[in-house]
């Protein structure tokens, strides 16, 4: 398992490299620098900025230069928000975003997962349909429809939560966003825990456990839960990584300071260091989950022997 | 504020143990995060909003949008209109207590404008003698036509003269900075743990992208009359989530919101919509190079004639929005713009001058004007371009949009790739010269490259006129040369939006959108 691990690793890191290059260039051969907007500077001015940014040098230059700060941990300042560098940024946007995308995936999969097993127990029925039909609903209605609409009831009309703002991660200012953002994944996960399910519900291993005599709640909860979470375990680490990155929408709606707004604003104002600062975090955290859900796999289905591979 | 502190008066002693009374704290909704706290670092309206609560200049705004005394009690202008000799008041402090010199200002100017601070709005002072130069390093900053005769005199020269250039005085590149407060921390003085200001308020806190917390200045000037005792600013791009949070009672003040909710808001929170005039023109810009349809003056006017401004304000947009017949908008400090001579024409009369040019120019069935026109990414330029081009249809003219992100956008008209380009200018301050020099020659702003030596000519007279009344009337003759020639296509002026509480006091639209919070106090 340790030297899988090692192995997978290292792997990482071309893949990583490969990533960091591509993002560079392509962000560089993008039409519109950081300093094109509505107000033209002149060009002393610009002149002045570009030298200030290293943005005056070949673009091979600034990828070396780019690199070598890299290696050392520094990310640059960002080109927008000028009091803070980008690591600073991230530092400070991240465990916002993972506190969000942990409970929305906790409650994705506490919601999911029972609606999964509920839809599959009674697979055809008007209960199934009902648990499915509302599981549509949920991949169908995006984010930026649902998140206003929980606003506009709870916050405004009822006036039971705060519409929006961070308030230090206080409860009542997570719930809205945090229901908003598990939406989706509760709808993805039933479908596929009911999928997985029936599957495994029909397998041999399963009749045999009904043919010892046991109850049905012991062939569920002891033989076929296990086997049937697999698909989504495997599905947690781009869950996961698709809830950080992906909460974008839902941050800019409730004004959370979390990283997601600055992946997309960074993009638009072409902060070319902040641009590439998300970029790497966010592929070091894409390969990170990928490996810890390769490992918690191995870990739930004793199959799979990564020490053989 | 006021009330509280009637209210805290008459409280007997034997209160005066029990829980403190609710300070009175602005809540208000800005839209963006600041880019910096640092006056030299910014550029953007949103960050005014804070900065101008935290400093002041020599010059400051009243309620109104009008410029009243800020550090300077009084000043001198000598005949010429070149030297400017400001007296600061004496008691003006820093928040740490320490005086505010006239050296405080010319370390603030040497500093805008020296080319390692990277300042992109140092040329805002560009008036003031030798700031060209020292920004493009050609001379020290040290020769700046900034210099402090005494601790409370200060001596700015300029270029030469500038009617403007006291009311651009308020503008937050012309702040002064703690001297000592910024050799002591370098590039982290802007932060809550060391900044010091001179405004009304002074820095508490800022969570990035969650809230800054300012609270009163006790060493302000005129601290007595400040009624707040401490403002959040929460920073909010979504304007429906700042819509939301404002009717959920989360803030009382919203800077700017959705034009989409406009009628709803008329009718539901009447007391709190706030539409005004804004300094500020949304225009289509005529590539007039070489080569480019649109260089010949008669297309553009054609062009011009067929597009029905208020069909565009009233049906298209209907957020209040006033129809423009020329570039300077309305209600410009001492300017009366001219008006393009077919506003008075009916639509017909417009098209049929428009095909007689276009006739004259060489187009017409057989040789169709093909366009090309290009907007920035948003609902409502995209419908303003749509109905342009349905409007310059019955003219037999093809039109082929394209639709960029803002930063691409400008890159592409900058390049001189477009026949006719969305564009917006909003006024840096109050004065004419502010839009109008965007069409003088070689200018960057001067997207479409329109070139009059006539209008150029008068422009530069006016510039070297100290006359006010005849430096405008020099100002609105170029204004009619543009006009006559289509320079641009102006649509139609801005207005401002905010949602301001009706329990706040002290708020008053203005021309500029201007609002420090050291006017305002709640009425409770």
């Amino acid at each position: 398992m340790l030297s899988y691990t090692l192995k997978r690793l290292l792997q990482a890191i071309p893949t990583l490299w490969i990533v960091i290059t591509l993002s560079f260039f392509l962000m560089h051969l993008a039409p519109g620098g950081p300093f094109d907007g509505e107000r033209q500077l002149p060009p002393e001015i610009e002149a002045n900025m570009m030298a200030a940014y290293g943005l005056d040098k070949p673009v091979w230059e600034q990828y070396i230069t780019y690199m070598g700060n890299l290696l050392q941990g520094d990310l640059g300042p960002s080109f927008k928000y000028k009091d803070f560098s980008v690591t600073e940024l991230v530092v400070q946007g991240f465990p916002v975003s993972l506190e969000l995308g942990l409970w929305a995936i906790g409650l994705a999969l506490l919601v999911g997962i029972p609606m999964g097993v509920i839809a599959a127990l009674k697979r055809n029925s008007s209960v199934d349909y009902l648990v499915m039909g509302t599981a549509l609903a949920g991949v169908a209605i995006p984010n930026f429809v649902i998140a206003p609409l929980l606003a506009l009831v709870f916050g405004v009309f009822l006036a039971w939560l705060p519409v929006g703002g961070w308030n230090n991660g206080h409860w009542s200012n997570m719930v809205l966003p945090v229901v908003a953002l598990s939406i989706q994944q509760i709808a993805y996960i039933a479908r596929m825990m009911r999928a997985s399910m029936i599957e495994v519900l029909g397998s041999h291993f399963i009749r045999t456990a009904r043919a010892k005599g046991l109850s049905e709640s012991e062939v569920i909860l002891r033989h076929a839960l296990r086997p049937s979470m697999l698909p989504v375990i495997s599905y947690l680490g781009p869950a996961i990584a698709g809830i950080i990155t992906g909460s974008v929408v839902i941050e800019q709606i409730f004004g959370i300071p979390g990283i997601g707004r600055y992946f997309v604003q960074a993009a638009l104002n072409r902060d070319y260091t902040l641009v590439m600062g998300t970029v790497v975090f966010y592929g070091a955290l894409i390969v990170l989950l990928n490996l810890l859900v390769d490992l918690l796999y191995s870990a739930l289905d004793p199959q799979i022997r990564y020490d053989n591979d | 504020m006021l009330k509280t502190r009637v209210l805290m008066g008459s409280m007997t002693l034997a209160l005066s143990f029990a829980a403190p009374l609710q300070a009175d704290t602005l809540r208000l909704a800005i839209m963006g995060e600041p880019a910096s706290l640092d006056p030299h670092k910014i550029s953007g309206t949103w960050e005014n909003d804070v900065v101008g609560d935290l400093f002041e200049g020599l010059v400051t705004e009243a309620a109104d949008g009008s410029r009243i005394p800020g550090v300077a009690e009084s000043w001198e202008i000598s005949d010429d209109g070149t030297v400017y000799t400001f007296t600061l008041r004496s008691d003006a402090k820093w928040s740490d207590g320490e005086p505010v010199t006239a050296d405080d200002f010319v370390f603030a100017f040497q500093r805008i404008l020296d080319p390692a601070t990277a300042a992109n709005y140092a040329y805002l002072l560009y008036p003031i003698k030798n700031a060209e130069a020292a920004y493009a390093g050609e001379v020290e900053t040290s020769e700046l036509g900034v210099k402090a005769i005494d601790a409370t005199t200060l001596q700015i020269t300029l270029e030469r003269s500038t009617p403007y250039f006291l009311d651009q005085l308020s503008h937050y590149t012309a702040y002064p900075l703690p001297r000592h407060i910024v050799e002591e921390y370098g590039n982290e003085w802007s932060g809550p743990d060391n900044m010091v200001s001179n405004g009304a308020f002074q820095l508490e806190d800022w969570q990035s992208q969650t809230r800054i917390t300012a609270t009163r200045n006790p060493n302000f000037h005129d601290a007595d009359e400040v009624a707040l005792d401490e403002i959040v600013y929460f920073p909010i791009e979504e304007r429906n989530t700042a819509l939301n949070r404002f009717r959920a009672g989360e803030i009382d003040i919203a800077r700017e919101f959705p034009t989409q909710q406009y009628k709803w808001l008329q009718e539901n929170l009447p007391e709190a919509v706030q539409v005004a005039p804004y300094l500020g023109i949304y225009y289509y810009a005529f590539n007039a190079r070489d080569g480019h349809a649109t260089a010949d003056p008669r297309v553009r006017e054609a062009l011009s004639l067929a597009v029905r401004r208020e069909v565009i304000t009233d049906q298209i947009l209907g957020t209040g929005e006033v129809p423009a017949y020329s570039f300077v908008p309305p209600n410009v400090s001492h300017y009366q713009a001219p008006s393009v001579d077919f506003a008075d024409l009916s639509q017909d009369e417009r098209l049929e001058r428009a095909r007689e040019l276009l006739k004259e120019a060489g187009y017409g069935p057989d040789n169709p004007l093909e366009l090309m026109l290009r907007y920035n990414t948003s609902e409502d330029h995209r419908k303003v371009a749509i109905a342009v081009a349905a409007m310059w249809k019955p003219l037999g003219i093809e039109v082929e949009l394209y639709n960029a992100e803002v930063a691409v956008h400008y890159a592409d008209i900058r390049q001189g790739d477009f026949d006719v380009a969305r564009a917006g200018w909003i006024g840096d301050y109050n004065d004419a010269q502010n839009f109008l020099s965007l069409l003088e020659s070689n200018v960057s702003n001067n997207y479409g490259a329109y070139s009059s030596p006539e209008f150029d000519a008068l422009m530069s007279e006016a510039a070297n006129t100290q006359d006010l009344d005849e430096r405008a009337e020099l100002m609105a003759e170029a204004e009619t040369i543009a006009l006559e020639d289509s320079a641009t296509l102006p649509i139609y002026y801005y207005v401002s939006r905010n949602l301001v509480s009706p329990d706040l006091v002290g708020w008053e639209t203005n021309i500029e959108d201007i609002h420090r919070s050291r006017w305002i106090s709640f009425d409770r």
